[in-house]
């Protein structure tokens, strides 16, 4: 295969793994440790609500809109979630023009199933009309800069802006929504999911990978985890994970969702 | 003269308030955002670079190769992700509006990508992007003659005013609203220049002087953004 200059050397990737064989990281993180999150919202007045993510050099948009439309069949009296995610190529060199590919795809996915599985949006308080319309919730992504683990990023969006949005007015009359007459949140339960990854490297766990480290990850967990509660995982990439790897990496998740999640309420504050 | 009053307050030839800021995205080899009023583009460069797939290389020169993109929720009715047909002319519109600057004979079999991505959206985006995308390639170091400046003007009614806003391009009293997106050099050479509604010769001669005076300030807005870019580092 061409050697594509977009991607980490093989010399630096050995010298990732040796350094993780001392529990050490190019950045002095300890391997249990989130870069520095920053979130900044309402970045667009658009958006019902929307946030900018940052975790070190990784930046992700991610805005919540909704619409209306007919119930799916299967749920008449619940509202709709529709999460999708774009790998722009304005934020990496690896990123090209068109259709989503599978990166993109899957990472929609597996925001969307940590959202709908914990239940945190209330679906069936989003019906206008039993069987004939129903609030639509689009979560859209966007990643700005890709410095590693655009998931998590986008999964800490995804809960930040759900927590912030607004529901606008319907007017049932005029079959209209009135964008600028907000005046209750979305209603959402109890629950505060958060997509945490866990990348194995060697036999070693990281969380919140760099790009280079996300090049020498050999496997990976994500695991969307609400204050101890798991109601979605993912496990990508061919190497195998032994038990005690699975729950050493739900143990290093629990820890960072607590502080992950500090951070947040902040923000909805 | 008519008595006017644009729903902002606003001069007839003064623009919203703009803010720019270049170096936003560290993947990219240059990147810049433009703000006009609640209007906000993003715009990164990557190359030049080898082109792919290689039929698409022309060994005279370089390819410049635009993309603009709408977030979905930059509107208030979403956009569904992922190009349009607007978008497409959009893309080849700013495509045409950016190369006469750029000296890309130096450049053969490669090609220069300008991603521009609207963050919110309140009219003018195109115009946004276009001074966020020259920014852009001036802080990517692509050889340029000269910054391209870009501004909508427009007429409500029989008045001519600059940088349009959304409330304003669905004015509909009188002659309704015109919306004229240009973009020149900061010689005054025009790159780009479309029209949508209800004008005559001598009208839009007095659009394209009040556009071309308001581009010297943009001029001075882009040139300061990326000195201060350059100066981070100074200490």
């Amino acid at each position: 295969m061409a050697e594509d200059i977009n991607s980490t050397s093989e010399t630096t990737i050995r010298r990732i793994r040796e350094y993780l064989k001392e529990n050490k990281r190019f950045d002095k993180r300890k391997t249990d440790e989130f870069r520095e999150l920053i979130i900044e919202k309402n970045i667009s007045k658009k958006a019902e609500g929307s946030v900018r993510v940052r975790l070190g050099k990784t930046e992700v948009l991610v805005g919540v809109k909704v619409g209306t439309a007919a119930p799916y069949p299967d749920s008449p009296d619940k509202g709709n979630l529709m999460v999708t995610a774009e790998l722009l190529p304005l934020s990496s060199p690896r990123f090209e023009l068109g259709p989503p590919k599978f990166d993109a795809i899957e990472l929609g996915r597996v925001i969307d199933r940590g959202i709908r599985e914990s239940k945190i949006i209330d679906l069936e308080k989003l019906v206008i009309k039993e069987g004939e319309k129903v609030w639509n919730i689009f979560i859209d992504i966007y990643s700005i800069n890709d410095d590693g683990n655009l998931l998590d990023a986008a999964g800490i969006g995804a809960l930040a802006a759900l927590k912030i949005a607004k529901l606008p007015k319907y007017d049932e009359e005029e079959e209209k929504i009135l964008y600028d007459k907000c005046e209750k949140n979305i209603p959402l339960t109890n629950v505060n999911p958060i997509p945490i990854t866990v990348h194995k490297i060697g036999n070693k766990l990281i969380v919140d990978p760099t790009r280079e480290e996300e090049d020498a990850s050999e496997t990976r967990l994500t695991i969307g985890i609400s204050d101890g509660i798991i109601s979605s995982m993912q496990k990508g990439g061919i190497v195998p994970l032994k038990d005690e790897e699975i729950f050493e990496a739900i143990d290093i998740a629990e820890k960072n969702w607590k502080e992950l999640f500090k951070k947040i309420e902040k923000i909805i504050k | 003269m008519t008595e006017f009053e644009r729903p902002d307050g606003r001069k007839e030839d003064e623009l919203r308030e703009i803010k720019a800021k270049v170096g936003i995205i560290p993947n990219a080899d240059g990147s810049a955002m433009y703000q006009s009023g609640d209007t906000i583009a993003i715009a990164a460069v990557y190359g030049p670079k080898k082109m792919h797939p290689q039929h698409k290389q022309n060994p005279k020169k370089g390819v410049l190769r635009c993309t603009y993109n709408m977030n979905s929720f930059s509107v208030s009715d979403r956009i569904k992700p992922g190009p349009s047909r607007r978008s497409t002319e959009i893309s080849k519109i700013i495509e045409w509006a950016l190369e006469p600057v750029l000296d890309l004979d130096k450049y053969p079999n490669t090609v220069i990508d300008v991603h521009i991505n609207i963050i919110q959206a309140d009219a003018g985006t195109r115009c946004a992007g276009i001074n966020a995308a020259s920014m852009a390639l001036a802080h990517a170091g692509v050889p340029m003659k000269d910054l391209i400046l870009s501004i909508s003007a427009g007429k409500l009614d029989k008045t001519i005013v600059l940088d349009l806003s959304k409330e304003e391009e669905d004015f509909e009293d009188g002659d309704g609203a015109t919306d004229i997106p240009i973009s020149m050099t900061n010689s005054g050479e025009l790159t780009h220049l479309q029209l949508d509604g209800k004008i005559n010769s001598k009208q839009l001669k007095k659009a394209i002087e009040m556009a071309r005076k308001s581009c010297k300030k943009i001029y001075d807005v882009q040139k300061k953004a990326l000195k201060d870019a350059v100066n981070v580092g100074d200490k």
